[in-house]
Order: C-alpha cells, then sequence, then structure tokens
C-alpha cells in the first residue's frame, strides 16, 4: 500500500493476510477543531502515518489584501485566527505602520497590549479546555470557558466585538479604554489568577490526564527547530525562544516577565503535557503583562494621524509578532499605490502541521488526539 | 403472580381460552407494563438527574424547562427521537444494523428480572440470580460488536472491536469480585444475600472484612467498564472515534443505545446496593403493615442504589478517559491479581473467624466516617476559596 510515496507492510508471523486500514479523520471530526482532515493508516489502534490534508478553510484572505487596501483589510486579518484576533490585528497595523513610516502614540500602544494579552488568555483556555474535552474530560472545558467569557465581555467593552475585534488601526486602535476600564480588568484579573491554581488541581495534575499525556508524542529542539515549531509549541520542548523578548516590539522591552519552558517535569521533555503545561503557565505571564500595563498607561492620543488613503512608499515591510500559537509574520509589498502589491501571513499553525506526520507513527489513535491538541492547532490559521 | 392468573382462568375470565395462550399473553402484558410504567421513567429521571449533576459541576443550568426542574427533559428527547427518520445506510448489514439496539436493551432490561426492590417485590428470585447477572450483561456486548461492525463504518467497528475487549476483560475481574460474597453467603440468590446482611452498617458486606471492602470497588470500577462509563467510555469515545459503534444511527434506535446506557448504569447502582450495601434491609419491628413496610425497603433501596449512580456520575464529570492500553493493563495487571487476593483472603478469613469478626467491622465503619468527614472538610475549604458569585443558585 502506498499513500504520498509512504510504503508500508503489515506482516504478521501466522501468515494470516491482513491489510492496514484508511481512515479519514476530518474534515468533519469532532476533535479536529475546525476543517483539518487527515488521512489516517492504522493497524489497528497503532498508527502507521497521519497525513494531514489541508485546505478546507482556504479563503484567500492575503489575496483579498491586494483588493481592499490597507485600511480595508483590518476587518480580515480577524479572520486569519479567530481564536486570538488581537495579535493578528496588530501584526497587520504594525506592518503597515512599518512600510509607511507611522508613529504610534504611547497610550495606543498600551492599548494594544492590553487587548492583546486578554486575547492571549482568551486563546489559551479555549485552547487548554478543548485539550482537555479531548482526552475526554468535559468539567475543565466548561470551566475554561466560564472564565473565557468574563474575557470576552472585557474585549467587548474595549472594542464591541467578542470574537472578530477590528480594534486596532494603522497608527494606534480605533477606541480609547472605557471609563473604569482598570478597575473592572483588575478585578477580573483578581479573581482569575487563584482559578488556574484550582485548574491545576482539577485536571492538570490529574493522574489519568498525566498518564495521557506524558511521553507522548515528544519533540526535540532540534526537531522543533527544523520543523519550524514556534510559540508554545517550541517552548514547550525545552527551547526559550519568545518574539516578545528576543526580538522586541511595541512596549514590551519595558515590561517585566517571564518566558515559561516546558521541562519534563511528568515524562520526557517536549512531549505533550509540556506543550500543555506552557500554556498554563503562559495565562500567569499574560495576566502580570496586563496588570504592570495598566499601572504604566500614559495619558494622550490613542491613534496617530493617518492618511485616509494610505499609500507607503515603493518597497517591502516586515513585522513579527508573538500571537497565541507562536510566532506571526507579516510581509507586505507595497507598489506605491493605496493597496499592497502582496501580502504573506506566516502563522504557527501552519507549520505545526508539517510536524504531525512524524510524530504520529507508532502512535496509538488516541494520542493523536493528544498530539493535535497538544499542538493547538486552529485550522483557519492553517489555511488563511 | 401464577396463582392470580389462575384464580382468572378458573372465574372464565379469558372465556375458555387454554392457558398454555393465557400465561405467554399475560407474561407478555406484565413485562410490557414493567417496561413502560417502570424502566423506561426510571431511565428518563437517571438521564435527567444525570444532566442536572453534570451541569452543577460544570457550573451551569442544565435541562430545566420541560416539566418541573426540567423533570420531563427525558419525554421530550423520546418524543424527538421517535420523530426523526431512522435511517440505514445503504452499505450496512441491514438485519444486524437493526437488531442491535434491541440486544443491548435487551441485556439490561432481563437483569431487572432478579433485581429484587423490596423483600417482596422481585419478579423472579432465581437460585443462581448473581450468575444469571453477570450472564446477561455480556449480551450487551454482543450488541455493541453487532452495531460497530453493521454499521460498516471504520469508526463504528473500532468502537465495537474496543467494546468486545474491553467487556470481555472486565467480565474477569467482576466476577472475581462477586465471588467472596458468594463464598460469605454460599448462596447465589439475590434475595439470599440481602437476607444475609443487616439492616445497620456493620452488617453489610462491604465493611464485613477489608477484602470485601476491596472487593466492593474492585467491582465498582469494572461495572463502570463493562457499561462504557467514564474513565473507560473508550467504545464511544466521542473526540476520538466520533461516537463509536453509534456513530451511523439514528432516531429511535439511537436513543435506544442512550436507554441502555443509563438504565445498565442504574443496574450497576442496584447490584451494588444488593451485594455490599445490604440492598433493602431496615430496622423491623416498627410496623406490621406489610405495604408500609416494602415502600420503606424500596426507599432505602433506591436511595443505596442511586448513591452509586451518582457516584458514577461525578466521576464521569471529573475524570478523562484512559486509553486502549492503560485500561488493559488496569484489567490484567491490577484488578485481577487483587480479585484473587480478595477470594483468598476472604477464604481465609472466613476460616480465622467463621461469624465473622465482631471487631473489624465497626472499625471499618468509623475509619470510613472519617474519611467523609475529612473529604467534606476539604469540600468545604474549596467552597469558601472560590468566589460564591461562581456559583448558581441549587434551584435555578
Amino acid at each position: 500500500m502506498s499513500l504520498a510515496g509512504y510504503e508500508f507492510e503489515v506482516q504478521r508471523d501466522d501468515g494470516l493476510a491482513t491489510e492496514e486500514m484508511t481512515l479519514n479523520m476530518g474534515p468533519q471530526h469532532p476533535s479536529t477543531h475546525g476543517v483539518l482532515r487527515f488521512v489516517v493508516k492504522a493497524d489497528g489502534e497503532i498508527m502507521r502515518t497521519a497525513l494531514p490534508d489541508i485546505g478546507y478553510l482556504h479563503r484567500s484572505i492575503e489575496k483579498i489584501s491586494e483588493k481592499v487596501g490597507y485600511h480595508g483589510f483590518m476587518p480580515y486579518t480577524d479572520r486569519v485566527d479567530y481564536v486570538s484576533a488581537m495579535q493578528c490585528n496588530q501584526g497587520w497595523a504594525m506592518v503597515c505602520e512599518r512600510a509607511a513610516g507611522i508613529e504610534v502614540p504611547r497610550r495606543g500602544e498600551f492599548c494594544r497590549i492590553i487587548a492583546c494579552e486578554l486575547g492571549r488568555i482568551a486563546s489559551h483556555l479555549l485552547s487548554v479546555g478543548t485539550m482537555v474535552m479531548d482526552i475526554g474530560g468535559m468539567t475543565p472545558f466548561t470551566h475554561a470557558i466560564r472564565e473565557r467569557e468574563k474575557v470576552n465581555n472585557l474585549l467587548e467593552d474595549l472594542c464591541g466585538a467578542r470574537l472578530t475585534f477590528n480594534y486596532m488601526r494603522i497608527g494606534g486602535v480605533a477606541w480609547d479604554l472605557p471609563p473604569g476600564y482598570a478597575e473592572q480588568v483588575t478585578a477580573f484579573l483578581d479573581q482569575f489568577e487563584p482559578l488556574i491554581a484550582e485548574y491545576n488541581d482539577l485536571i492538570s495534575y490529574n493522574k489519568i490526564y498525566v498518564e495521557r499525556l506524558a511521553n507522548v508524542a515528544a519533540v526535540s529542539k532540534e526537531e522543533a527547530i527544523n520543523y519550524n515549531l514556534v510559540g508554545p509549541n517550541l517552548r514547550g520542548c525545552g527551547f526559550q525562544y519568545d518574539v516578545r523578548r528576543d526580538e522586541p516590539y511595541s512596549i514590551y522591552p519595558e515590561l517585566d516577565f517571564d518566558v515559561p519552558v516546558g521541562t519534563g517535569e511528568v515524562g520526557t521533555l517536549g512531549d505533550c503535557f509540556d506543550r500543555y503545561i506552557v500554556r498554563i503557565k503562559e495565562l500567569k505571564e499574560s495576566c502580570k503583562i496586563v496588570r504592570q500595563c495598566l499601572d504604566m498607561i500614559p495619558d494622550g492620543p490613542v491613534l496617530a494621524r493617518v492618511a485616509k488613503k494610505l499609500k507607503p512608499p515603493v518597497g517591502d515591510a516586515h513585522v513579527r509578532v508573538e500571537a497565541s500559537r507562536g510566532d506571526m509574520g507579516w510581509y507586505v509589498v507595497s507598489d506605491g499605490s493605496e493597496f499592497p502589491y502582496r501580502t504573506k501571513i506566516r502563522t504557527g499553525s501552519f507549520s505545526a502541521m508539517s510536524i504531525v506526520d512524524k510524530l504520529s507513527r507508532g502512535i496509538m489513535i488516541a494520542d493523536l488526539i493528544a498530539l493535535i491538541a497538544s499542538l493547538d492547532v486552529v485550522a483557519p490559521e492553517v489555511d488563511r | 403472580m401464577q396463582s392470580f392468573i389462575d384464580g382468572l382462568i378458573a372465574s372464565g375470565a379469558f372465556g375458555g381460552l387454554p392457558a398454555e395462550a393465557v400465561y405467554p399473553a399475560m407474561m407478555f402484558l406484565f413485562a410490557s407494563l414493567v417496561v413502560f410504567g417502570f424502566v423506561l421513567p426510571l431511565v428518563t429521571i437517571t438521564i435527567w438527574l444525570e444532566r442536572r449533576v453534570w451541569s452543577r459541576i460544570q457550573s451551569r443550568v442544565g435541562p430545566n424547562r420541560v416539566g418541573p426542574q426540567g423533570v420531563l427533559q427525558g419525554l421530550a428527547d423520546g418524543v424527538k427521537n421517535i420523530l426523526k427518520e431512522d435511517v440505514v445506510p445503504d452499505a450496512a448489514d441491514r438485519p444486524l444494523f437493526v437488531f442491535a439496539p434491541y440486544l443491548l436493551v435487551w441485556g439490561f432490561l432481563a437483569t431487572f428480572v432478579v433485581i429484587p426492590f423490596s423483600s417482596a417485590l422481585v419478579i423472579a428470585d432465581l437460585n443462581v440470580g448473581i450468575l444469571y447477572i453477570v450472564a446477561i450483561v455480556a449480551l450487551s456486548a454482543v450488541g455493541v460488536l453487532m452495531a460497530g461492525w453493521a454499521s460498516n463504518n471504520k469508526w463504528s467497528l473500532l468502537g465495537g472491536i474496543r467494546s468486545a475487549a474491553q467487556v470481555v476483560s472486565y467480565e474477569i475481574p467482576a466476577g472475581l469480585a462477586l465471588l467472596p460474597v458468594v463464598l460469605l453467603t454460599g448462596t447465589l440468590s439475590t434475595q439470599g444475600i440481602i437476607q444475609a446482611q443487616g439492616w445497620a452498617p456493620w452488617d453489610w458486606f462491604l465493611f464485613h472484612s477489608p477484602f470485601t471492602f476491596i472487593a466492593a470497588f474492585a467491582f465498582y470500577i469494572s461495572a463502570l467498564a463493562e457499561t462504557n462509563r467514564t474513565p473507560f467510555d473508550i467504545p464511544e469515545a466521542e473526540s476520538e472515534l466520533v461516537a463509536g459503534f453509534a456513530t451511523e444511527y439514528s432516531g429511535f434506535r439511537f436513543a435506544l443505545f442512550f436507554l441502555a446506557e443509563w438504565g445498565s448504569l442504574y443496574v450497576t447502582g442496584a447490584i451494588m446496593a444488593v451485594l455490599f450495601l445490604g440492598g433493602w434491609q431496615i430496622p423491623t419491628g416498627w410496623t406490621n403493615n406489610t405495604v408500609v413496610l416494602n415502600i420503606a425497603q424500596l426507599t432505602v433501596f433506591f436511595l443505596k442504589a442511586y448513591f452509586w449512580v451518582f457516584l458514577a456520575m461525578w466521576i464521569r464529570a471529573t475524570l478523562p478517559r484512559i486509553r486502549v492500553d492503560q485500561m488493559m493493563s488496569l484489567c490484567w495487571k491490577y484488578l485481577v491479581p487483587l480479585g484473587f487476593v480478595n477470594l483468598v483472603g476472604t477464604a481465609v478469613w472466613m476460616v480465622i473467624w467463621p461469624e465473622g469478626n465482631a471487631f473489624v467491622p465497626y472499625l471499618m465503619v468509623v475509619g470510613t466516617l472519617a474519611l467523609i468527614v475529612i473529604f467534606f472538610r476539604r469540600v468545604l475549604y474549596h467552597l469558601r476559596r472560590a468566589k460564591p458569585e461562581l456559583y448558581f443558585n441549587p434551584a435555578i
């Protein structure tokens, strides 16, 4: 049997004829988080390979930017990764600012970081919640979603939307913080931070949960770099790299936060549990960042004066932001007109899909679910 | 029952029909009455209870619209499922596909025959009662395997195969965990086992010796696995196998799977109550009225059975699912050896103290009470630590 160049044979000692089972996991499968498809070759419960088949959610977002202009593309960036849309907003705003040489007011930068980190909390809560649900635990998911609703309420107060925010503008943000916002956010953080410990009590160190994740699909540092894993997936392998710290942008250099890495505390370094626990630890760091921003935020305007028809000079610009799923690259080429000549978005989920086939050989079907969940793949981000 | 029908035949109520025709007809009528009048409401209530308990644990409200507090939700769901189209896939093995859910339901309905709800309320007090239950419960494995195979769907097939492996494996620790009780009583009859116990906790087999105590929980774990409950819901693991063996089913046949699942959950609780918690035993001598006595026994029996049902709901809401290989190693590496230890231990215990140790049951009751108190103190600590706003009003 061959599939995309892979040859597999099932050999049995007793000479009975047997064949591998080809399973279609997705695009409508409960645990592929959207429309992903995996062509699974399995020998009973043991998998030989799982080939990702992507493209079910391709919406030509990069091409659209060439038709709608710099300002008009902002709502589309929400749809690149609709689970944490704020960082996508920020990426587009930053790359346009770099191309056109626009300076963002300082208060605007703080508003951006507050929004982004709240968005990261929401995204990681969804990620760890669905991960537990994929492993079979139902309760932690609802607890995570309950907290995510509160973050969504805060973001709704900020920009009027709960999922696709369209909050940022080239040159700043659309609206200033509403009155009393700092108190609201602080109240939420005060209530949320102890709940991280409760969540760990509830599930993270549950014996069954740890047994399901420990030593499953471990990635070494070298492998992670070769396969271009980014964000929590890379840090889960013990490699301390965070765009916010190592190639700082916006006001991150002024902020004090740690970059948590996987330590292999329950099994091999870089296994599913490490990728999971890095996200839990990042929740705390995001809370820390939001608190600092609320303390340090200066007065002033939030939006610079930018031309209605933005025409950056001929040239190109590239920025990297640390989105919830890792290093997100934004590249734009300007030909001097009001429409981008070319836009390219590089996302973490897309590169994470490439390692699935390698890791899935020889593990069980149930482990593939854990692997996909721990990579935190979001389908729209894969295809764009 | 038979004498009642004989009386009716003698009085000419059936217009001279031969007794051979009347008996099956009456049996059918009676069975339908039991199924529709007792088992269906029981399962409906259990499903409703599970959903409400779950929603409390998950800090949401749960079904509360149909009837008072949503009790009739199961009725609404049942009506909806009956009205849905019953789709049989083209490629399915039609006779097997159609028959499989009935086999599953049959497997759990037949166990009700030997469950003694009170000293008088038991359909048939078979002298092989426990053996009968162990045998008949295995029918559901055939049903699941049949459903998985006949669906002609690879996910269903995987679910069916997993289920067969699971049920066949866990029959053994379940059977081994029953044996200490059979050893102690010398009977397989469910009524006989209950009569060998008393109303007080220290007369229960749960606290008879450390071996029966462990056997009770070994049986409970095996029973959870046999009824496909979390953390052993591997055959229908919805995040892995979509819906496992039930993937291709729709409408009423799909509902039958759930009827069987929650029905067997109650059966598990009832068997636990019979074997280890003294069944319907209550203090005697306070009433001479047989009806009142039987109602009191029925209530006590239901409370004991629903304690285990509630525990299963709690476990399901708390724990994630284990993997297939972990499930097998739990069975063969831990539960089966433990079952043999319990069996031999109980035998030795009976040789040393033929009438039972006078001191150990009291000690174990006190120890269990202490554990419960410590547990509730922990729960109170967490409740105080958490923000009260997170918890809903219990009667929404």
